[in-house]
């Protein structure tokens, strides 16, 4: 893989700056320090009963790649301070990504005449003090100061790597630094910092695609050319694609699979879409709803995780069992929804003011030993299919989900996979889909399109519903 | 601001760009939410930066700032053309853009009531008498409501020496009622569901919803549905409502015609199109009744692809995308248009903040009105079902094979409805589809629908677009699969 061994850029000192004219933008991370001071410094500009400071900062470049070439070629810095006061059991949000005196002074007096508009809640609590953190390493540096070149070398090399093949290569390549910090008035401060890598390819012939994609907090761990491969080989091998009939299936779904449909689930798990009767676990909590093989933390200290360690209140994340053995056992809670529901928060709430309460973010899946040759193997008649789109929930309660299959979708029969087939429309319960499956695989840190990334396995399940067929 | 627009162009072209163009953007939002009569959400933001985006060496480069100094947008610049040169380590080609005037000009849209000056206090207590009124009604378990205004302003310069300034308020506003029994969730909005309507207007938007009368109604329909016959599955008549029809809109004729999808730019993400370039006048797309435009003029409404210039400095236009049912445009750009033998942009070019780079994107996609009054429609449908207000939509990444789902129905028999109709859905194939509509409302019944949430890009755009749409009718259409069992 192309990874980056940048040495310092000479080129944003001073004397370069002087001799060719501006530099080109550089990343700029702010100090504990530096976020310390801008915080302060709003505090000082506010008579509210409490304040609190979100600052955020998001430097990040993506080359885009579409037929073998680079089409776009992006980057961004972008720094927002977000203020929310209290006044008298009323509190409200303002933000800017402006951080001279003027602008500072004008986010508090908004966040102020926001929170004063409307009636007093009584419900709502002082801002939490200072809290103890458990630290969690998601920094690389290789990532922070890829080049546009670093990425465009690695691009050329899927590019050509297409051409030869006779194929068509689309993708990004992104690299990036986030930033987070969260201060109030009561004495807490966060912060956090993580680099973040991603390299997505669809390959494409004129009746077949194949797709992969990787994402992880350190470049040196995704391995561009080898995802070009996987995608170039699944392309290759659903060339010419019959059409199997609608119905139940057995399916083998890759971890991207699985990760696009159990990524629908997670709000389920908030305490308050169960006290607002909005959740499917509403009446649910207890009872066997899912097969005894599954089981689900929300574990953002899993090392294949990311993310960070506290939530949008600034309290610290708690590791939690959401689902034992097929049971939903345990819900998350803001600090709000933890008092209403007479639990313990557990470090999952949003920044305040919402509607939404809480979420488990950082889901893990425990896994299996099956590879997915062994379940492929273990397939009289199935379909193994690389990854889905466009998913909708079309029953919240029984989780009904729609969506298709798309960029790799095989015939699987008497153990072999046999072919590619014509993409699938899917009409399916999750909760009957965790009920039905047969084998997992180890679980890894995958990636997809409709749902954050997350730690699941590739899954074997049986009677999956397919509705319809598309053309190709 | 137009300094900063000069400083940036300048320095890219001393850095080696042939072509630049830059946005100044300032974006002003408030958002304001009500859940079960307390207040949710009460948030504002506001937001300004400079995105500049130069062709270097035959190749894009596009960075961002929030640093607007002299020093800080020529930093920008120069990474910009960086950027560039580094696409060109990866290139098949030059980059060939259709020519354009230049242009200097102002433009604000219209409105009534600017909504950042109506008092929060007002805001709020509409909200929360319309949440009162739906938690009136028996059965009634969670009541949302929302509004939501922004004000944007954008600075273009190109180094061709247009100079547009363009001022947009745009305001959006929606009431829900949901309701859980017996193991299942029912949920009513409106004027729409995802958040309600949204257009290029003022407050007197919000003021033309008559929320609190229709708070009621959805209230008592999200609580009847429970005990509403499911919608059967079986092949049929099917009438959409304006605001699903507009979604129909959006997907699968919208989406289709983005020339980036259909030349592959999207692959990866948000797919290619149905629609390849060899199908253009000569695919029926639709039935002969069937006429759809993409139409960025205010002569065509106030809607969210709503414009006076694009974000390339293109002036808006209307482009005939389907007319008497046939295929015959496309959405493009400078980029893209020699490809389909037009000597000009359709001014589709969009961007959703200062920090992203402008892509292809719909403008008011609509189907014109037909001839039909809403009551003669019903009345001359023997066995239908009308569906209204979306609750779930998916279509393949070509744009062909769809599935909606709407949150009521109500069967239509000998001319009349009869009854409510609970879980209702319809699927089917994009041109058949279309070339099953045989009736089309009049312009009584036309509204220019928002869709807000339009995602599209890497990095994600969300984009607000246009749809104009009156009910119309569709012959032999799936319906029900979506909660079929097998």
């Amino acid at each position: 893989m192309t990874q980056s061994t940048r040495k310092p850029a000479k080129k944003n000192s001073a004397a370069a700056r002087k001799k060719s004219g501006p530099a080109v933008a550089s990343l700029h991370l702010l100090s504990d320090a530096e976020m310390h001071r801008i915080a302060e410094k709003i505090f000082k500009l506010s008579d509210a009963h409490e304040t609190e400071v979100e600052i955020g900062m998001v430097s990040d470049a993506l080359t885009r790649f579409a037929n073998n070439t680079i089409h776009q070629n992006v980057a961004e810095q972008v720094l927002t301070v977000s203020v929310r006061t209290v006044l008298d059991g009323r509190t409200a949000r303002a933000t800017t990504n402006k951080t001279d005196e003027e602008s500072l002074r004008r986010v508090v007096a908004a966040s102020k005449a926001l929170a004063r508009s409307q009636p007093r809640n009584p419900n709502l609590l002082p801002m939490p003090g200072p809290q103890k953190y458990t630290k969690v390493s998601r920094y690389f540096e290789n990532t922070a100061h890829a080049t546009p070149a670093d990425r465009a070398r690695a691009v050329a090399r899927v590019a050509d790597m297409a051409e030869k093949n006779k194929q068509t290569a689309a993708g990004i390549f992104t690299t990036g630094v986030t930033q987070s910090a969260i201060a109030n008035t009561n004495g807490l401060f966060a912060s956090h910092r993580q680099t973040r890598a991603e390299f997505s390819i669809t390959i494409l012939e004129s009746d077949s695609s194949g797709w992969a994609k990787a994402n992880a907090p350190d470049l040196s761990r995704m391995d561009p050319v080898a995802l070009a491969k996987s995608a170039s080989e699944k392309s290759a091998a659903s060339r010419k694609p019959g059409e199997a009939a609608p119905g139940k299936w057995t399916v083998i779904l890759e971890p991207a699979a699985v990760l696009d449909l159990v990524g629908f689930l997670f709000y389920d798990f908030a305490g308050t879409a169960v006290a607002d009767q909005r959740s499917c676990f509403n009446k649910r909590m207890g009872k066997h709803v899912m097969g005894e093989n599954i089981t689900l933390h929300d574990d953002v200290y899993h090392p294949l995780q990311s993310g960070l360690p506290f939530d949008g209140e600034g309290i610290p994340r708690q590791r939690v069992l959401l689902v034992d053995k097929g049971v939903p056992s345990n819900l998350v809670y803001s600090r709000a929804t933890a008092k209403k529901m007479k639990a313990k928060p557990t470090g999952h709430g949003f920044s305040l003011p919402n509607d939404y309460g809480e979420a488990p973010m950082n889901l893990v899946f425990s896994g299996g030993n099956s590879s997915v040759d062994e379940m492929v193997r273990s397939t009289e008649r199935g379909v193994l299919v690389t990854r889905l789109w466009y998913i909708r929930e079309v029953d919240p309660y029984e989780k009904v989900l729609t969506g298709m299959t798309r960029d790799g979708t095989f015939l699987v029969q008497n153990g072999r996979v046999a072919g590619g087939v014509r993409n699938f429309r899917f009409n399916q319960s999750i909760l009957e889909m965790l009920s039905n499956v047969e084998l997992l695989g180890p679980a890894v840190r995958a990636a997809g399109e409709e749902s954050f990334e997350m730690v699941v396995p590739p899954m074997k399940v049986r009677d999956f519903h397919f509705s319809e067929v598309t053309k190709f | 601001m137009w300094d900063l627009c000069t400083n940036s162009l300048d320095t890219a072209r001393l850095r080696g760009a042939s072509y630049g163009d830059v946005r100044v953007m300032h974006l002003r939002q408030r958002d304001l939410t009500t859940k079960n009569g307390r207040v949710g959400t009460l948030s504002q933001s506001e937001s300004i930066g400079l995105g500049i985006r130069v062709l270097a060496d035959g190749a894009w480069g596009f960075a961002s700032t929030d640093r607007l100094t002299r020093e800080g947008v020529a930093a920008c610049a120069a990474q910009a053309v960086s950027l560039a040169k580094a696409s060109a380590l990866a290139k098949r080609g030059e980059v060939v853009l259709a020519p354009e005037k230049v242009y200097v000009d102002s433009w604000q849209s219209p409105f009534r009531k600017d909504p950042f000056e109506i008092p929060l206090e007002t805001q709020l207590a509409l909200l929360l008498a319309a949440d009162a009124e739906m938690r009136r009604v028996r059965g009634v378990t969670l009541t949302e409501t929302d509004m939501q205004f922004r004000k944007i302003d954008s600075w273009f310069a190109s180094s061709i020496g247009s100079r547009i300034h363009q001022r947009k308020v745009i305001s959006g506003c929606g009431i829900a009622a949901t309701s859980f029994q017996d193991e299942e969730i029912q949920k009513r909005s409106y004027p729409n569901s995802f958040g309600g309507q949204h257009a290029l207007q003022g407050y007197e938007l919000v003021e033309s919803l008559d929320l609190l009368r229709n708070a009621a109604v959805i209230a008592e329909e999200a609580a009847a549905l429970h005990s509403a016959p499911q919608c059967p599955e079986k092949v049929g008549t099917l009438i959409l409502g304006g605001s699903q029809l507009g979604l129909q809109i959006h997907e699968s004729i919208g989406h289709p015609i983005e020339l980036d999808r259909v030349l592959g730019q999207e692959a990866n993400f948000a797919g290619t199109s149905f629609l390849t370039l060899d199908q253009l006048n000569k695919l029926k797309y639709a039935s002969t009744i069937v006429n759809v435009v993409a139409d960025a003029r205010l002569d065509h409404g106030q809607g969210l692809g709503t414009f006076a210039y694009d974000d390339e400095g293109v002036p808006a236009q209307c482009t005939d995308i389907i007319k008497n049912g046939e295929f015959c445009g496309y959405l493009s750009n400078r980029e893209t248009a020699h490809l389909i033998d037009l000597d000009r942009s359709s001014s589709t070019m969009r961007t959703e903040s200062w920090n992203r780079l402008p892509i292809i994107r719909m403008t008011n996609v609509s189907l014109l009105p037909g001839t039909w009054d809403y009551d003669d429609l019903i009345l001359d449908t023997q066995d239908g079902i009308l569906m209204e207000t979306n609750r779930s939509w998916s279509i393949d990444d070509r744009r062909y094979q769809f599935q909606f789902s709407t949150e009521i129905g109500w069967e239509i028999k000998g001319g009349k409805k009869v009854r409510m109709l609970k879980n209702p859905s319809y699927s089917g194939l994009t041109t058949e589809f279309w070339n099953s509509c045989d009736a089309i409302c009049k312009f009584d019944h036309w509204t220019l629908w928002g869709t807000p949430n339009c995602g599209k890009g890497q990095p994600m755009q969300t984009m607000g677009t246009g749809h104009g749409a009156s009910p119309a009718r569709f012959r032999n259409v799936k319906l029900g699969a979506a909660f079929a069992k097998s």
